[in-house]
């Protein structure tokens, strides 16, 4: 504002008042207190570190194409696979289910806004500077010869290897603190989830009226309150432990390198709940209006969600069957582990009967949603053959894992949030998106995800272990390695066609209007994309699926809803 | 579920949202200091060198004064919720005070076992132990009493009446809670690790 006040002489003028309007645009994203921005903003920033910790699985799957490979360091190798990891983890799916959040629990609700907007963008500034931090080790965390050095200490950093003897320099002291700040971002985004799904919602919006979306956040927002602080509290231990002199996980002194791993996976099993719990949210979203039925089973279905975030708190050590824990640990942790399947079992068979005897439409998050629910199936199979403890034995840190935990983060998480961004983003933007780029999208990434991680089960069986940086030629495994690199790369051509069709419908797309997709739920009912503060009058509602009421006067759901 | 009745719109009640924050943090809270508290059971009697929980004195008089302010602090909050602002500035400034007893407790006590007994964060894994995790609760005691103050300068300043009650009660919440993390500690540290 201050660069408009001093008028510029000659031909200077236009060009300096179209960047003082680029400032000023700049800005207000910056200063930006609207749910729908700092939502926008969270998920561009997902994308972006989609991308480039994507390309450090695709440099990854190069240097393990073909055996004895020197395509990287073995010191960068183990540098890319750490981060591969953290970013995919903490800054795409947290910071996606907090943008989808952030952008539809208030919408959805009938809200005008979140319980907390100046919480809200605190919360979105610590992700997104946990994140800038995290990253700068690549230059700033002083390893060898004064080089950057990110951490190379595995996603979940077990101890000894995190002590100060044996990683020395500040590669992770960045993992450890750029971890905790993120944290805090995450707790503030959960807390105000929380408060806006019970403390904002319209007129008539009871709690079982509540589109299944915000309740999986609810639940996920209250998984997140009790498993990253944990995280939090382990990782100040480590920095205690390497600043302080400490000696929590210093074996010599008496510590423990067990209690890590006790304290990372009470974090991190839970973890993959919090992320997949949002991702049912957008499945159950999707099935229901492309096949043109109310949900099946709704309060069986929030019975259910709340039930996997409980039996999900008490599963962790299955990450440990084989650091010798007693008969009893084993066999406790097996059975709770098995009793995940339960729950599940009955969101996949409510999807299922959503489906039968539909009006199927398969547009882009259709396929995406019905390919989710077969990989999620296989992905909850051998979660349940890994749950065995003598399996697990013959397979821990094995292939056999990864294709696992990535059949349900790549095959469910990811694919479903694809689901929400071909949903949702003529909401957001007010643009249609490519359904032709988009099946191509679908197509190659289901081809390239079934290329690689179905062929990871046999290379894990046949023994390959994981984070090694490359292996002999006589294993048999060079084949199905080379397969699981070109599935990669298939996948890497549909993710950057996604992007391409992003940015294309962004400037170019067909106009969406309000509802494209004959929806039901109350962000259908505003402008594409909504006004500041989206509802004109408060709405109010009768109902799960306010918007059927108003299409259907004659025949609406609170006349049988119960 | 039947009952609902379809206009529930007539008395429509929700949950107060900072009630459902300050919960929320509550529980996130309770999360780390568990992990902390676990942590400490778990290295009891684990230390391979140093000086053990025998060097600890029971500190009666800091948890009596602290245990007393949630008292001072629900009197507050009744006089607040009554328009005595008078009272409630009295009561206010009584929990401050115990909080900072307390905290003054807590730091001479560390003075005793740093100077004269040895014990540091880093001489051996009781150190470690007992220094974060009473100190995890001390910083807390610390912001508590950060916010406190801030109420206790906008009083002083005229700017808090009856109707800022629910905030007041919320604010407090979080000074139960760290009230009653202490009676955990107190119990694992002092009764149960010496």
């Amino acid at each position: 504002m201050a660069d408009q006040t001093i008028p510029m002489p000659g031909t200077l003028d236009a060009e300096r008042s179209r960047s003082a309007a680029l400032l000023e645009w700049l800005h207000s994203w910056v200063i930006t207190v609207d749910h729908k921005k700092l939502g926008i903003l969270y998920i561009v920033y997902a994308l972006v570190f989609l991308l480039i910790a994507g390309a450090e699985a695709m440099a990854i799957r190069i240097q393990l194409a073909i055996p004895h490979n020197h395509f990287l360091s073995p010191e960068l190798y183990n540098e890319f696979f750490t981060m591969h990891g953290t970013t995919m983890v903490f800054l795409v799916g947290m910071t996606l289910i907090f943008g989808f959040g952030n952008y539809f629990v208030p919408l959805m609700v009938g809200a005008r806004d979140m319980a907390f907007p100046r919480l809200n963008a605190f919360s979105f500034w610590m992700t997104a500077f946990g994140g800038l931090l995290l990253y700068f080790s690549f230059i700033g965390g002083f390893g060898m010869y004064g080089m950057g050095s990110a951490p190379d200490i595995t996603w979940w950093a077990y101890a000894p290897l995190t002590a100060k003897a044996f990683s020395p320099g500040h590669s992770t002291d960045y993992w450890a603190l750029a971890l905790i700040v993120s944290g805090f971002g995450t707790l503030g985004a959960a807390i105000n989830i929380l408060a806006t799904a019970f403390s904002m919602r319209c007129r008539g919006m009871t709690l079982l009226r509540m589109p299944l979306f915000v309740w999986l956040m609810v639940v996920a927002s209250g998984d997140t309150l009790i498993v990253i602080t944990p995280l939090t509290a382990a990782q100040v231990m480590l920095i205690i432990d390497r600043y302080l002199g400490g000696h929590f996980f210093d074996t010599q002194a008496g510590g423990s390198a067990t209690v890590w791993m006790h304290f990372f996976w009470i974090f991190g099993h839970p973890e993959v709940y919090v992320l997949i719990l949002p991702a049912f949210g957008i499945a159950s979203e999707v099935i229901q209006v492309f096949s043109r039925k109310a949900i099946f089973g709704y309060p069986a279905m929030v019975a259910a969600s709340v039930g996997i975030a409980f039996v999900s708190l008490s599963v962790w050590a299955h990450h440990m069957f084989t650091i010798g824990m007693t008969s009893v640990s084993n066999a406790f942790f097996a059975l709770s582990t098995m009793m995940v399947g339960i729950p599940t079992g009955i969101k996949i068979f409510n999807w299922i009967a959503t489906m039968w005897g539909g009006k199927i439409r398969f547009a882009t998050p259709m396929l995406f949603c019905t390919a989710f629910l077969f990989q999620f199936l296989c992905a909850g199979l051998t979660g349940i053959m890994l749950a065995v403890a003598p399996w697990d034995w013959q397979l821990h840190n094995s292939y056999f894992v990864i294709a696992h935990f990535h059949y349900t983060l790549t095959g469910s998480f990811v694919f479903c949030f694809f689901a929400a961004i071909y949903y949702w983003f003529p909401k957001i933007i007010g643009r249609m998106l490519s359904e032709k780029l988009g099946k191509w999208h679908f197509w190659l990434f289901f081809i390239g995800f079934h290329m690689t991680f179905d062929t990871m089960h046999f290379v894990g069986m046949l023994g390959m272990p994981r984070s090694i940086y490359t292996f002999e030629p006589d294993r048999g495994w060079n084949t199905l390695n080379m397969i699981v690199s070109l599935g990669g790369f298939i996948q890497a051509i549909a993710v950057l066609i996604l992007v391409w069709n992003i940015v294309d419908s962004f400037l170019h797309g067909p106009l969406a209007g309000n509802d494209p997709w004959d929806a039901w739920t109350l962000e259908w009912s505003t402008p594409s994309p909504p006004p500041p503060y989206n509802f004109a009058t408060d709405p109010v509602v009768r109902s799960r699926r306010p918007l059927w009421d108003i299409k259907h006067p004659n025949d609406p759901d609170w006349k049988y809803e119960r | 579920m039947s009952s609902l009745p379809i206009f529930a719109d007539e008395n429509w009640r929700l949950p107060s949202r900072g009630r459902v924050a300050m919960f929320s943090l509550i529980i996130g809270e309770s999360a780390i200091f568990t992990i902390f508290v676990v942590a400490y059971i778990y290295y009891i009697g684990r230390s391979t060198y140093g000086p053990t929980p025998q060097i600890l004195d029971v500190p009666w008089f800091n948890t009596v004064c602290l245990l007393s302010s949630s008292i001072s602090i629900v009197l507050s909050e009744r006089a607040i919720e009554r328009g005595h602002i008078r009272n409630f500035a009295a009561w206010w400034a009584l929990t401050i005070l115990l909080g900072v007893v307390f905290l003054a407790g807590t730091a001479m006590e560390w003075k005793r076992l740093i100077y004269s007994d040895g014990l540091s964060i880093r001489s051996n894994l009781f150190g470690t132990t007992f220094y974060s995790l009473v100190g995890l609760h001390a910083t807390h005691v610390i912001v508590g009493l950060i916010m406190l103050s801030l109420v206790m300068i906008l009083t002083l300043l005229g700017r808090v009446e009856q109707q800022h009650t629910e905030r007041i009660q919320i604010l407090s919440l979080y000074w139960h809670f760290v009230d009653a993390v202490w009676v955990v500690v107190f119990t694992v540290v002092y009764l149960v690790g010496k």
